[in-house]
């Protein structure tokens, strides 16, 4: 079984946490999200040009390149994570330069090494397939494919054609870390989403209180938070995992425990 | 005749229906925009098929752009170079001073046709701006220019040019502040209102088909230099110059001229301090990369950052090149040749003297390509070069390169 079959047969909706590699102390902070109770952890590449980002995010790359993170660095620290917890999905988030640039095949090759089970392209959507595509599902590393407001149910078996760990649904149209999507919107985009296909959809973008996350959680196979954790690293730089951990715990509790209460 | 032939072995039949011209071009984007990427496309074959979309674009281009642009003998600058005969197509001529106009008027007839009713662009030096602010205008859009904040305090001019115009300008505050952040601001932007608005590209790059509808609305520079070259010497050019940032005005010219096997091409691109510092030439100083929806070459380092581009020419000022000049890069079709800052200050100066005709800094790096080639070529040669602008924006910043206070 996968590290995310694994994670998604839990009785509980999962908990997807994001930071970006590179800002603040990175290993402290991934342990943090780890005992703090997140499920799935994504780890973002910094880009010079991170088109879908907001300020809060684009600012975390900034940072993260400033102090000279580079793609190799980004790999140890996956590995690192891998060594101290073996058992928690990993997955590498960001654009398609950094990830194509020596290669589809390299860039799933050092996935594969550095125990990565899964990857988000931003800019790779399914028309763009071969750049990564192929490369991944031959390592063994799962392409996770992002579905949005604007993907109809035309276009839906095309964006599923190839996807593997797990459904990104994306509730707004827009940049991360800015508006929340209505419940309702959700509501009716899972359904759509489950029906069409096996994989879990875990909800994203916009999610920024535990209150938020419960609500999506009654209906979600997971959700997305990764905009609030970079406020909270960006507040307390080296010395933020106390507070990542402690932001993770109400998020983990809300998200958890939200089918029960809905039940 | 004077249309270009298209041969069974055409190059200009590209891009393939992916949008890619050979390894380059594509549509890199978020899953929130592809849809209305395919939507676009779907609208422009249309728009294509529709003689009454043409017909409003022609009718646009004469008499509110003013085209055709005069195809001018440079006698002076020719006999002072003492080798080939220099003509220029005059796109500084047009309406709002370049070329860029072509392609705004053709892009919000799409628009329109679409039923988009907000229009956004980027602008580094303000010129697609202000092209774009102006057929928002003239079309009664309400219209929103994204422009980098470095970009904002050096343009002044442009700025309120298009405020006069009714736009709003977005200073954009993240990454260097300048075009490729004000382009992913625009993007952003873009991401968030794709129900109602309608991106209007301002180069031959970004996520298909907008390098081949941005190529087809420039194309109208090559087609009319292919006439007048036709009317005035009975034959066609030796070779063609113009500048290339994202690269637009030198596609439309060349386009129509890619099946000529006899016509050499050359694209000038912006060297400025010199390959070797700080500099704005994608193809002889990058490789390629994937940036803003295409693939293509990008100046970047070597786990894809991309590094920040510099020439005095703001219009030149982009890490990247369009796809299209990539692929005529990789096949050999086109030549491309780095121009420096200062061959371009010198070329201003020369060809404002000589001939009366004051160029944009992008333009002189392409005169002063010209300057260099010309002599070694004979006289029965001919050599037509894009004058893509005019330079009136850029005397503030020739004056500060002068070392003279305005």
């Amino acid at each position: 079984m996968t590290r995310f079959a694994a994670t998604f047969a839990k009785p509980h909706p999962a908990l997807v946490a994001f930071i970006t590699g590179g800002d603040g102390d990175t290993a402290a902070n991934l342990d943090a999200l780890v005992a703090g109770g997140a499920d799935v952890i994504e780890l973002g590449m910094p880009f010079t040009d991170p088109m879908a980002d907001g300020p809060a995010i684009q600012q975390a790359n900034l940072r993260s390149l400033a102090k000279g993170t580079t793609t190799a660095d980004i790999f140890g620290q996956a590995a690192a994570f891998r060594q101290r917890h073996p058992d928690t999905p990993l997955v590498l988030m960001g654009y398609a330069n950094p990830m194509t640039i020596r290669g589809g095949d390299w860039f799933a090759a050092e996935c594969a090494k550095s125990g990565v089970d899964g990857v988000i392209c931003v800019d790779v959507p399914a028309e763009e397939d071969p750049e990564l595509g192929p490369a991944l599902r031959a390592a063994g590393i799962d392409l996770i494919r992002l579905a949005t407001p604007t993907t109809d149910t035309a276009r839906l078996p095309a964006v599923l054609d190839g996807a593997g760990g797990f459904l990104y649904y994306v509730s707004v149209a827009g940049i991360t870390g800015q508006q929340q999507a209505a419940q309702a919107s959700i509501d009716e985009a899972v359904a759509r989403l489950k029906a069409a296909t096996d994989l879990p959809v875990a909800v994203g973008f916009g999610v920024r209180t535990p209150e938020q996350a419960a609500q999506i959680a009654r209906v979600a196979d997971g959700v997305v938070v990764g905009s609030a954790f970079i406020d909270i690293i960006a507040e307390h730089g080296d010395a933020a995992a106390p507070h990542v951990e402690a932001f993770t715990r109400t998020l983990a509790d809300a998200i958890h425990s939200a089918k029960e209460i809905a039940a | 005749m004077t249309d270009a032939p298209t041969l069974p072995n055409s190059l200009r039949t590209g891009p393939d229906e992916r949008g890619h011209f050979g390894q380059f071009g594509g549509r890199y984007v978020a899953e929130t925009l592809m849809p209305l990427i395919l939507d676009l496309e779907h609208h422009y074959r249309a728009a294509q098929a529709d003689p009454a979309f043409k017909a409003e674009f022609d009718y646009l281009l004469t008499n509110y752009v003013g085209r055709p642009s005069p195809l001018w003998f440079a006698q002076r600058l020719t006999e002072h170079l003492g080798g080939a005969k220099i003509y220029l197509k005059r796109e500084d001529l047009n309406h709002t001073g370049a070329h860029k106009i072509n392609n705004c008027i053709g892009q919000i007839l799409l628009a329109k046709r679409m039923g988009k009713t907000k229009i956004i662009a980027e602008t580094g030096a303000g010129q697609h701006g202000v092209a774009t602010a102006t057929v928002a205008a003239l079309f009664g859009l309400p219209c929103t220019i994204f422009m980098g904040a470095v970009d904002v305090a050096r343009q002044q001019p442009n700025v309120f040019r298009m405020k006069l115009l009714g736009a709003e300008v977005v200073a954009v505050e993240s990454g260097a502040k300048t075009l490729k952040d004000a382009m992913n601001e625009a993007l952003r932007h873009w991401v968030a209102n794709v129900h109602d608005t309608f991106y209007i590209i301002g180069t031959v790059a970004g996520p298909h088909p907008y390098p081949e509808l941005v190529r087809d609305f420039q194309s109208v520079i090559g087609d009319e230099a292919r006439t007048q070259i036709l009317q005035a010497e009975g034959r066609l050019p030796d070779m063609l110059i113009a500048p290339v940032g994202g690269g637009s005005n030198a596609i439309g010219l060349f386009h129509p001229f890619l099946d000529d096997a006899d016509v050499e091409i050359v694209g000038v691109e912006a060297a400025g301090e010199g390959l070797d510092g700080k500099h704005a030439a994608s193809l002889a100083g990058g490789k390629p990369g994937i940036l803003h929806g295409n693939k293509t070459y990008l100046l970047q380092d070597n786990d894809g950052q991309i590094t920040e581009a510099h020439s005095i020419s703001a219009g030149l000022d982009y890490p990247g090149i369009g796809p299209e000049h990539s692929w005529l890069h990789d096949i050999g079709r086109v030549r491309y040749e780095p121009v420096t800052d200062d061959e371009a200050l010198a070329s201003f100066q020369k060809l404002t003297k000589l001939e009366g005709i004051i160029p944009a800094l992008e333009s002189a790096h392409a005169i002063a390509a010209a300057e260099r080639i010309a002599p070694t070529l004979g006289k029965d040669k001919i050599i037509i070069v894009n004058c893509s602008g005019r330079g009136d924006k850029d005397i503030f910043t020739v004056a500060e390169a002068l070392g003279v206070k305005l």
